[in-house]
């Protein structure tokens, strides 16, 4: 089941990167032995229910929703961060009609 | 002079109360050793620059009366732990310049206690690796011997730690980042029980199996500091309390459970085995019983980790986009924005996990990868659980060899993932382990520590703390890196 190199190219898109050519070919190496050693799961989970729950995991654990502070106070720090911004705005490039 | 090496935090604690030397005295010992070693060894990213007067602030508290065991400790935290007003980068160039807009759960209650926090240590890129390698930064060293790795991907805290460049440290760990490299250079590692200690404000990887832990020299040092971080947080719905030690239980009636199934995989080095079998007389001799176990899925708990950590890898760093934070490349359009500052931003083994994230969640492929693995991992959960009825730890050793040459595991990163195999099942399960030094091996001429590894039920981590003082008390000496 060797993962081809189209694959891997519209795996790279989804993850919104770029790879070179060089890089596609080691790539594909890597995930076939990556992908064989992992594939041993299929065998395991074969006999295991699918619904079994988790002993240990918290589940839905919930805050109140109330005002967790005054409205704007962090404004300022965030957008500070935030390589372009306009104003109170984080600034994008325009997405419609391209 | 200030012996560094035979340190701890509870000695250091002493003498600041005593008055044999006081915080600053002790944070300009470390700045000396920093400033002599770190362009070696390349541990610290960043020193911090207001580390006298971090140090005259606890020398303040001791006066005063209002000092913490803590107070005046010198700190190196990992650079993927947010401290507000500090930069921090989890050693990517896709965070260049960030600097942290709040404080991390973690670095809050470290200075409520006062320490001294020294620097960002190095780390591999957002926690990924087992050696430094692929911090963007270039590798920490380990200082047993310069030509091999710390261990990772904590591996700047425990340089730091080795080398006298701190006293005490944090890392995360994810599948055994806190561990392998306490392990590699002679330290005590601690993966906490799930949720034990508050995630708020760590640079996330994957979210259901990292924790912050505590790495220093001796049990009681790591104890120390899991008992100040740990505790619920608002700001982490995943946070928990763990159990209080059961007072009637006598740490000589201990039953430790070596699954034997385990040890005999290919790739151990003998050496390793035999300091693990002398490690487990060792704890016999003390009054523990020994008894053979069969875990028979916990050796696939590495393929398991390898289909669900690059899930909520590829899910956690889609966050990095360059419009919030960090690098910012500019394109035509907002797609070739993105592109452009993760491509530049985002390093070998970042990507290819982003691919392999990409890949078990696509559809087609779910249901056979992460559909499957999910499943698995609560069947490990549950082969864990029944066994904990029978022995109070399971004991391995932490890594399958020594500390790796540099390059040597490079162009291959499946060899690179099995030096995880022993310390990933803790994670996948949420239990806490811990690695204690239990002594070395002769590499070329020079000592190179090993780790024995001690895996414990749900929220029982201070059995671990028990535990580790008993095997403390059976090893003659700490190996220390000159």
């Amino acid at each position: 089941m060797a993962i081809t190199i189209e694959e891997i190219e519209k795996l790279a898109s989804l993850s919104r990167i770029e790879l070179t050519e060089a890089e596609k070919g080691e790539m594909q190496g890597e995930f076939d032995a990556i992908l064989g050693y992992v594939a041993s799961v299929n065998k395991v989970a074969e006999g295991h229910s699918s619904d079994a729950q988790s002993s240990t995991s918290t589940l839905n654990i919930l805050r109140e929703d109330d005002t967790a502070h005054e409205s704007g106070i962090h404004t300022e720090t965030l957008l500070s961060s935030a390589p372009k911004r306009e104003g109170q705005y984080v600034k994008v490039k325009k997405i419609l009609g391209s | 002079m200030i012996d560094l090496g035979t340190l701890t935090i509870r000695k250091a604690h002493e003498a600041m109360k005593r008055g044999d030397f006081s915080a600053v005295e002790l944070a300009e010992a470390y700045l000396k050793n920093i400033e002599a070693r770190n362009v070696e060894l390349n541990a610290y990213l960043e020193v911090f620059d207001d580390v006298r007067e971090q140090a005259q602030e606890a020398d303040a508290r001791f006066k005063e009366g209002t000092a913490t065991v803590l107070t005046g400790i010198p700190i190196a935290l990992k650079d993927n732990i947010l401290v507000k007003g500090r930069r921090v980068s989890a050693a990517s160039k896709i965070l260049e310049g960030y600097v942290a807009t709040y404080d991390s759960t973690v670095a809050r209650k470290l200075k409520e206690a006062g320490v001294v926090l020294l620097g960002r240590a190095n780390m591999d890129e957002f926690a990924m690796g087992s050696s430094t390698e692929n911090s963007a930064f270039g590798p920490s060293k380990n200082p047993f011997d310069t030509s091999r790795v710390p261990g990772g991907s904590s591996g700047g805290v425990t340089v730091a730690i080795a080398s006298d460049m701190a006293l005490a440290g944090i890392g995360t760990d994810t599948g055994g980042s806190v561990r392998q490299p306490a392990a590699f250079c002679g330290l005590v590692g601690l993966k906490n029980t799930y949720g034990s200690i508050s995630r708020s404000g760590l640079i996330a990887m994957g979210s259901s199996l990292d924790i912050a832990g505590p790495i220093a020299k001796t049990i009681e040092d790591v104890e120390i500091l899991f008992e100040v971080l740990r505790g619920t947080d608002i700001l982490d719905s995943t946070s928990i309390e763990i159990k209080i030690r059961n007072s009637k239980f006598e740490i000589r009636n201990l039953k430790i459970g070596v699954p034997e199934n385990f040890l005999t995989m290919k790739g151990i080095d003998p050496d390793v085995l035999e300091n693990f079998t002398a490690s487990i007389e060792k704890l016999r001799a003390q009054g523990c019983t020994i008894q053979n176990i069969t875990l028979p899925t916990i050796p696939h708990s590495l393929a398991v980790y390898y289909i669900i950590m690059p899930a909520e890898v590829s899910t956690n760093l889609s966050r990095f986009d360059g419009v919030k934070f960090g690098l910012h490349k500019e394109g035509e359009r907002l797609l070739d924005d993105y592109v452009l500052t993760r491509t530049e931003g985002f390093g070998k083994e970042v990507r290819r996990r982003l691919l392999l994230g990409a890949y078990v969640l696509s559809s087609g492929y779910h249901d056979a990868y992460y559909g499957k693995a999910v499943r698995v991992r609560t069947h490990i959960e549950q082969e864990l659980d029944s066994v904990f009825k029978t022995v109070d730890v399971i004991a391995t050793p932490t890594t399958p060899t020594p500390a790796f040459k540099i390059g040597e595991k490079a162009q291959d990163p499946l060899a690179m993932y099995l030096a995880d195999i022993f310390t990933v099942p803790a994670n996948i399960a949420g239990v806490p382990a811990v690695s204690l030094p239990s002594g070395q091996v002769k590499r070329e001429g020079k000592s190179l520590p090993l780790g024995l590894h001690l895996m414990a039920a749900h929220g029982n981590d201070r059995i671990l703390f028990e535990c580790g003082r008993l095997f403390e008390g059976s090893v003659q000496v700490r190996l220390h890196a000159k």
